[in-house]
């Protein structure tokens, strides 16, 4: 694939922005689009590379899915874990209304 | 005073943990003005600890192997009780309500915690400069960067600050600010210490670290904080090699693998000159060098960042102003207006830069081409890495191609900057163990040596590590703070 079609235009920079959930100032907006531009032009350098048939290597040790027991053990309160909240009520968590 | 010493001291009844915690206190408030290797320092609470100490040895009780010694925590790493912001504005006032493992540890040997260290926010970065707190500076020359992201580490270990500290590396992050500061840092074999407790940037690469002042007690800080333990689904649970008993062993005979194409384009010619002091160094106690090839080293670093931001864009996702942190004040209509503004207040602009990239590298489309891509490049510099430990028993190179520069002279920059982890993100992307060791000085700034390992072999590069030391003449210089 050629650096062309890598090119990222500021309508697909607000695009991304918006699913990650982050606002970017018009200003923002124009630095970020040269910057990712300047970025994946770099990272094309991978393609020089045949990784055809070439396991990914998603953690070192290869783990996957480590269980327990299924045993109870003692968990932070619920006060404790509320202690950091900018808003609370009735011992949950309040936020914005979602829906 | 090292922290051998100390403990020995201090277990003896000879020399008040207090005392130490107040002679290190007094250090900091002459130095920390001109270097803030600190965002939060605790005093009280250092002091508190210090007499619990000195208590347990006047009852003739047993203390811990840390007796006494003052540590810094990075501020990624969290402390039941104590302000943990990662370097950000999202979790400036952030007090974690538990320990992270690494912390029980040292706190189960009667280490002292003395403050907690700037960082570039989130750990992504290579100079400090990144940090919501402003800039930490290099105890070697103040208008240098000290390294990162755990810069406040390095330096308060090099400026005197502290004894210890713990550091995280993901790509470099303990060995580049060590080799900047001159103190010694390593980066554990991936899942051998805990990542319990340490805020998450890129879990697939990154491991806590220690750094101290030589490499005994690098390995004696080493020896606590590792150990299998059941939070933490990557934690290992393979037996552990003794790391202090490992610095006895002789270094003669050993083969040291060198590759051209770590001397390649990029390096500065203050750097591999003393580099290359060092190989005959190596020589001269005894080893040998090999020749090893390792061709797709240049792979290494757009896969590093690839992974590193694609995962990072998903850890991250967890700051929503909702359970902790800094959230927006502005009327918000609905949740998504007010999460994104949470999030562009609360995340400086690097942070949110590699949020951004590593959302589209994970974006339909481009999954494959980027992400999955890089992964399958991970396992070829693996299996690269694996052959040329076929030839040799540890892999030197630079620490970092360049001599600490400006501050501010490369922050505007982000590929110069990134194009600086070249040495060190290899062994993040192969989890093998790495480690910084100071090996000289270049127009009075100071020059780090890398040696690597294959998986577990700690003992290899502590060994090497304490062999090259002896070998010098000056150990441990200090700054003229």
């Amino acid at each position: 694939m050629g650096k062309n079609e890598r090119h990222v235009s500021l309508k697909d920079v607000e695009h991304i922005a918006l699913l990650a959930h982050i606002n970017l100032s018009e200003e923002e907006k124009n630095s970020f689009t040269k910057q990712l531009n300047q970025i994946l032009d770099y990272f094309g350098k991978i393609d020089e590379v045949d990784t055809k048939d070439v396991q990914p290597t998603f953690n070192v040790f290869e783990v996957s899915n480590v269980f327990r027991e299924d045993t109870p053990k003692p968990s932070l309160k619920s006060k404790l874990a509320l202690s950091n909240a900018p808003e609370k009520e009735k011992g949950y968590f309040k936020t914005k209304r979602i829906i | 005073m090292s922290c051998r010493e100390i403990t020995k001291l201090v277990t003896l009844g000879q020399l008040p943990a207090v005392e130490v915690v107040s002679s290190v206190l007094e250090r900091i408030s002459q130095v920390e003005g001109m270097v803030h290797a600190f965002i939060s320092i605790v005093k009280g609470e250092a002091l508190k600890r210090a007499k619990e100490v000195d208590k347990k040895v006047k009852e003739g009780k047993e203390v811990g192997k840390l007796a006494g010694v003052p540590v810094a925590i990075k501020d990624n790493i969290c402390t039941s009780g104590i302000r943990t912001t990662c370097g950000s504005h999202i979790l400036e006032n952030y007090i974690p309500p538990y320990n992270a493992t690494a912390i029980d540890r040292l706190l189960r040997e009667d280490a002292i915690i003395i403050g907690k260290t700037n960082m570039d926010e989130f750990a992504m970065g290579s100079t400090t400069e990144n940090s919501y707190f402003g800039p930490t500076r290099n105890p070697w020359d103040l208008n240098k960067v000290p390294g990162g992201s755990s810069g406040g580490s390095a330096a308060s270990v090099s400026a005197g600050e502290a004894v210890l500290a713990l550091g995280s590396d993901t790509g470099g992050s303990v060995r580049c600010p060590a080799s900047f500061c001159s103190v010694v840092g390593l980066k554990p074999t991936y899942g051998l210490v805990s990542r319990y407790g340490l805020i998450s940037y890129a879990n697939s690469l990154e491991q806590i670290g220690p750094i101290a002042k030589d490499v005994y007690d690098c390995a004696l800080l080493l020896s606590v904080i590792n150990g299998y333990d059941p939070k933490d689904s990557t934690s290992i649970r393979e037996e552990r090699t003794e790391y202090i008993s490992s610095l006895e062993q002789t270094a003669e005979g050993m083969k040291i693998g060198v590759f051209q194409e770590f001397f390649g384009k990029g390096v500065d010619v203050n750097v591999s000159d003393i580099v290359h002091k060092s190989l005959k160094r190596l020589e001269s106690i005894g080893t040998s060098l090999v020749d090893v090839s390792l061709s797709k080293l240049s792979y290494s670093l757009p896969a590093y960042y690839i992974i590193a931001m694609s995962e990072a864009s998903s850890n991250l996702a967890r700051y929503d102003g909702v359970r902790y942190g800094f959230h927006s004040e502005k009327e918000a209509e609905n949740w998504k207006t007010y999460y994104s503004d949470t999030r562009q207040k609360g995340f400086g602009a690097e942070v949110r830069r590699r949020i951004i990239l590593g959302t589209y590298a994970l974006s339909a489309g481009y999954f494959n081409e980027y992400y999955v891509k890089a992964l399958q490049l991970r396992t070829l510099i693996k299996r690269e890495f694996e052959k040329a430990f076929e030839m040799c028993d540890v892999i030197v190179s630079p620490t970092m191609p360049v001599l600490p520069f400006d501050i501010g002279e490369k922050i505007d920059d982000p590929i110069s900057l990134y194009l600086c982890d070249i040495h060190t993100v290899p062994a993040n992307l192969t989890g093998m163990p790495s480690i910084s060791i100071p090996c000289g000085f270049s127009n009075g700034l100071p020059v780090g040596l890398q040696f690597t390992a294959p998986l577990f072999r700690e003992d290899l590069i502590l060994k090497l590590g304490q062999a090259f030391e002896d070998s010098c003449e000056i150990s441990n210089p200090s700054s003229n703070l």
